[in-house]
């Protein structure tokens, strides 16, 4: 039981990640060099946002922790987004 | 009685250890995105200072910073599945990469930041007061105070892996007994975390 709680991570996956964060970086460094005016950090920041998420999912295991775990960091996310779409309510309509 | 075998030690409780490392990464992320928040609110009001603020900062910098921190979180990432099929050879040397490549990182920032003493340009200098907007003001107060928070963070995170690389190097951190080592990793993948994010809100305004 023990053995199977703690999943062994091979080598090769983390390096498989490490090569689609570094791409997903020289993607996002690309598309803010295109001209999108205000999309272009909509577009930086989904980049980061799926390099989170990878970040996340398989370098701090959250993929094989327990579900409570995913269920914080979902709650937190969702908290500062909460926050942001709330405090920016407030500056845009003032 | 089988338990009794089974457990060396009856005070290790891993699942827990891990939960705890994570209620304090969440107020690390707090901490963070309240001054992302203020960020954006800067650059919502400022947008057009902010960027030709941004323009000051060495993208090449920040991209070879990038890398750095990505290879050192999959450095360490490694070396917790080192520890777990028992290489410790190879976990000590994941570590020393990981420290390694944390040192070369601060190195950087210690020129990036030197550059723009050199230009003039640090909380409160005169240059900044007279001679800049008050949205510039703000990006480079921000850029300070966030890019040395989170160069503080190298810091820490340097000296945890040092110590989690003792203990694993005296055998008290092993296969049966891996928490400190994973909360350091945890630690560290937090720091690479915040700057997936600092990159390219402060490199990449155009």
């Amino acid at each position: 039981m023990e053995k199977e709680k703690h999943h062994i991570v091979p080598y090769k996956v983390y390096f498989y990640i490490l090569i689609a964060l570094i791409t997903l970086t020289f993607m996002s460094i690309g598309i803010t060099k295109i001209n999108l005016g205000g999309y272009s950090v909509l577009g930086a920041m989904i980049f980061s946002t799926i390099k989170s998420v990878l970040v996340l999912t398989w370098f701090m295991h959250l993929k094989f922790d327990q579900p409570l775990i995913r269920f914080m960091v979902g709650f937190v996310a969702l908290l500062f987004f909460a926050i942001t779409f709330i405090t920016f309510l407030d500056y845009y309509f003032r | 009685m089988e338990n009794a075998t089974q457990h060396s030690d009856p005070h290790y409780d891993q699942e827990a250890s891990k939960l705890g490392m994570w209620l304090f990464i969440f107020t690390e992320l707090l901490l963070f995105g309240g001054l992302f928040l203020v960020y954006s609110i800067y650059r919502f009001l400022n947008p057009e200072a902010f960027r030709l603020a941004g323009e000051e900062l060495n993208l090449t910098i920040g991209a070879i910073n990038t890398v750095i921190l990505l290879v050192s979180s999959m450095t360490i990432a490694m070396s917790t599945s080192a520890l777990q099929k028992k290489n410790k050879g190879l976990t000590i040397f994941l570590l020393e990469v990981t420290i390694m490549l944390a040192l070369i990182f601060l190195i950087n920032k210690y020129f990036e930041w030197g550059v723009k003493f050199d230009h003039g340009i640090w909380p409160g200098s005169q240059h900044l007061i007279n001679d800049m907007s008050k949205g510039e003001i703000l990006f480079f107060g921000l850029y300070f105070v966030m890019t040395g928070l989170h160069a503080l963070h190298i810091i820490v995170g340097m000296i945890i892996i040092i110590v989690a690389l003792n203990k694993v190097q005296k055998g008290t951190v092993h296969a049966d007994r891996p928490s400190l080592l994973e909360n350091a990793g945890l630690y560290w993948h937090l720091v690479d975390l915040i700057w997936i994010f600092l990159f390219p809100l402060f490199y990449l305004i155009h």
